[in-house]
């Protein structure tokens, strides 16, 4: 995980399996759905002319993409894009904006996520987020994992705290934290609340895993550690994260998605973008000729 | 070109600026101890456990002030009991829940109006919603309904007349407004990342405000509520216009029993001739000063309480 930010990134097994969401050479991709190739890779979502806006504020212009399951997809682009905008659609954390509304077709395996009877407290549980700061609750470590699985379960002392145990292992902190499970979440380092909140995400059993610029407010180290534990979740979760640094996006996603002023520019593996990009804005912006 | 400040002239103003808050901070303290040594020194002496335990008399050397001590707990504690659910329920709905709409913003702009309402206005409100009823129910002598007689606990009349409950509860509308205001102040300051934090785990937005918003605000409803309390047990023009002066002769012992209350019953020894009745008016305020810490204690013993998991 320690490349050269030139380096192109990724696992090979990835690279033949995905087949490249649109042929992208023009920046409107209206019309553009069709131009999936089958895959083997599972969709876990599935976006077709999705439009969003805040009140009069076109936010999101059609966007046509796959997300598959079990695999890290990279959303890239500007500040002001759309990524956060159209990640806050995936577990509809919009709603809780009166303003905001959306068109178009987004599914998760099929079900359709923009449906106004669709019960988002469910569609929460199994759609995690993390989000941009560390926001662990002013609570114990214990009851910050535990605080997601009571909304929904009644569980006994001892399934509790096995859950609690396997969600903090599987983000990578139980050793730093297992001795004092009852100390004040707030004690945590900046890097350890962020791994805190990914287990908080998890011991509810998500399905999806959102992450918005999980390691914009972390030390190098610490986002090393999360990058680590990106990819040690992603043969069990569908991680999509948001990401303003382009060498996290080429370590640590399969696939990437550069987003430019409300449009998808251009989706695709991420060796691809980052190396051949077909796109001239996708090309200057992986290059850092602007951004 | 920019003049340059001299370091002099800002290092003066910075101390002349230190001096003036010393100061302004030290004129308060001095004014509190000169108050509570003039209060000790008239009041000590006829403080005694017979003071606390006797009724009023023409006597000051046999008066004491067992009922307004009694009918001051009572009155705050229904107070208390009615205005704290209720206003910070209030203000979890209009900070929580509530769309911005007309509706809402009628009721904000009133809830700030009402904070600065005189009591004693509130005790005409008093005196007419609950002792009187609007006249609706009868009068306080020919009562429209009761359940359980004088003597029971329960005893309930309708309408209330001037007794406890309608006491407490027109304290209540008094610091009501505060409440709701201090409970809104402190959800505000209560970071939005916590309740995303948790509505992205799947919490409705009960499960919110129960589970994360209400516990992280609790520190500074609390102090809202220590703050309205004391203006509660201090409060007697409402009840003055509710009760009158009244001279009375037992303890509460049911909601509908009469009171009387520290205050009106300080200003009463207070404003008669006698040496010897200023002198146990002193008494009753050393009385009235640990009425309030008693009250204000218990708020703190609850912040502290609930404020455990955050340290």
């Amino acid at each position: 995980m320690q490349s050269e930010p030139t380096t192109p990134p990724k696992p090979a097994s990835t690279q033949s399996s995905f087949a490249p969401g649109h042929r992208a050479d023009v920046p409107s991709l209206a019309g553009a759905g069709s131009g999936h190739a089958t895959t083997s890779m599972q969709t876990a979502i599935t976006v077709r002319g999705f439009s969003s806006w805040y009140g009069e504020f076109q936010a999101l212009k059609g966007l046509d993409l796959d997300i598959p399951a079990r695999h890290v997809t990279a959303f890239i682009g500007p500040s002001g894009c759309g990524k956060s905008t159209f990640l806050r659609w995936i577990n509809r954390m919009n709603d809780t904006i009166s303003s905001a509304r959306a068109e178009g077709k987004l599914d998760l395996h099929g079900e359709d996520l923009l449906n106004r009877t669709l019960d988002v407290v469910d569609l929460r549980r199994r759609v995690g987020m993390v989000f941009q700061k560390p926001n662990p609750f002013p609570k114990s470590i214990y009851d910050n994992v535990a605080f997601g699985p009571r909304l929904h379960k009644t569980y006994s002392r001892a399934e509790l705290d096995e859950l609690v145990e396997q969600s903090l292992r599987q983000a990578s902190i139980w050793n730093e934290v297992k001795d004092r499970l009852h100390a004040s979440a707030l004690s945590l380092s900046g890097g350890q609340q962020q791994r805190l909140c990914i287990a908080r995400a998890i011991a509810v059993g998500p399905e999806v895993l959102l992450m918005d610029e999980p390691c914009s407010a972390l030390d190098p180290k610490s986002t090393l550690a999360i990058e680590e534990l990106i990819e040690s979740l992603a043969d069990r979760y569908t991680i999509v994260i948001v990401t303003h640094n382009m060498q996290q996006a080429a370590r640590v996603s399969d696939q990437t998605a550069f987003f430019f002023e409300g449009r998808l520019i251009e989706s695709g593996n991420t060796e691809m973008i980052f190396t051949k990009p077909r796109n001239k804005q996708t090309e200057d912006y992986v290059t850092g000729r602007f951004g | 070109m920019a003049k340059s400040r001299s370091i002099a002239s800002r290092v003066f103003k910075d101390r002349a600026f230190l001096w003036a808050c010393l100061v302004a901070t030290n004129v308060a303290i001095v004014v509190l101890a000169v108050l509570l040594i003039s209060i000790f020194w008239q009041g000590w002496d006829t403080l005694s456990w017979k003071f606390i335990t006797s009724f009023a008399s023409r006597k000051p050397s046999e008066a004491g002030i067992l009922a307004p001590l009694m009918g001051s707990v009572w009155v705050c504690t229904i107070c208390g009991l009615v205005a704290l659910p209720l206003g910070v329920g209030t203000a979890i709905y209009l900070e929580e829940f509530a769309k911005r709409s007309w509706f809402t913003k009628i009721v904000q702009t009133n809830i700030m109006n009402l904070a600065g309402v005189p009591s004693i206005v509130y005790g005409i409100l008093g005196l007419t919603a609950f002792a009187r009823m609007f006249g609706a129910f009868g009068t306080n002598v020919d009562d429209a309904y009761t359940i359980g007689n004088e003597e029971s606990f329960f005893f309930l009349r309708i309408p209330f007349g001037s007794s406890v409950l309608a006491g407490g509860l027109t304290l209540m509308l008094v610091i009501l407004p505060v409440v709701i205001i201090s409970t809104q102040e402190a959800l505000r300051a209560v970071p939005s990342s916590l309740r995303s934090g948790a509505l992205a785990l799947g919490a409705t937005p009960w499960q919110t405000v129960w589970g994360i918003t209400l516990p992280a605000a609790i520190p500074g409803i609390m102090t809202g509520a220590i703050l309205s309390m004391s203006r509660a047990i201090g409060e007697s023009a409402p009840l003055l216009v509710l009760g009158g002066l009244l001279l009375v002769f037992n303890t509460p012992t049911n909601l509908m029993s009469d009171f009387a209350i520290l205050p009106l019953q300080i200003y009463n020894w207070a404003g008669r001739p006698q040496d010897e009745f200023h002198a146990i008016a002193a008494s009753a305020i050393i009385i009235q000063l640990c009425v309030l810490l008693f009250f204000n204690g218990i708020a703190v013993f609850i912040r502290q309480k609930l404020q455990k998991p955050l340290q």
